[in-house]
């Protein structure tokens, strides 16, 4: 005679808990994504605050292609500033140290 | 049975948290507040652009100087997010 193994089946309220903790976990991508985006645009206004007084001249019509090329390479540059301060001041900084 | 479920959110079924309905008002959120931010900061450079002594009002020229800047400050705005996103796309593909 056989006897059949008791097979262990998830209760519902098993099934309910995975429900709800997949719901937090998806939660948790979809607002980390979010703060992603609202870095992106914190940062996006900062830029502005330098940018615009660089670049920007009197309003007009339109800007034209020397304020758009200027705008540009201001973000560039700055982003070059921030890497080559942040890697000098890490040599500063184990100067020190010795 | 759960005493622990409240008031059953529409969407997933028994789940105490919509993902949708909670994503949908963060993100209104978020919005709003960049939204409060942009006019914050182009209130603040459209002034200097634009009024040089202050009058008694704002003349002609003035507002039309506001018009034109907030315009341009918008294309700015567009401007340095679209080359923001290329350097770091090209960072990434440099790592």
């Amino acid at each position: 005679m056989r006897t059949r193994a008791r097979r262990k089946v998830p209760s519902r309220t098993r099934r309910m808990a995975d429900v709800r903790e997949a719901d937090e976990a998806e939660l948790q991508r979809l607002v980390a994504a979010e703060q992603q985006k609202a870095q992106f645009t914190a940062q996006v206004h900062h830029f502005m605050e330098l940018c615009w007084d660089k670049c920007v001249e009197k309003p007009g019509n339109r800007l034209d292609s020397r304020t758009e090329n200027c705008l540009s390479s201001c973000v560039d540059r700055f982003i070059d500033t921030t890497l080559a301060i942040t890697s000098r001041f890490a040599q500063i900084v184990q100067k020190g140290g010795q | 049975m759960e005493g622990g479920f409240g008031s059953d959110f529409a969407g997933s079924g028994g789940g105490k948290l919509d993902p949708g309905l909670i994503m949908e008002q963060v993100k209104v959120q978020i919005a709003v507040a960049n939204a409060q931010e942009l006019l914050q900061r182009m209130t603040d450079k459209c002034f200097r652009k634009c009024i040089g002594k202050p009058g008694g009002s704002l003349d002609n020229s003035e507002q039309k100087c506001i018009a034109m800047c907030m315009d341009r400050y918008m294309d700015a705005w567009n401007t340095v997010s679209r080359a923001y996103n290329s350097r770091l796309q090209r960072e990434r593909a440099n790592m």
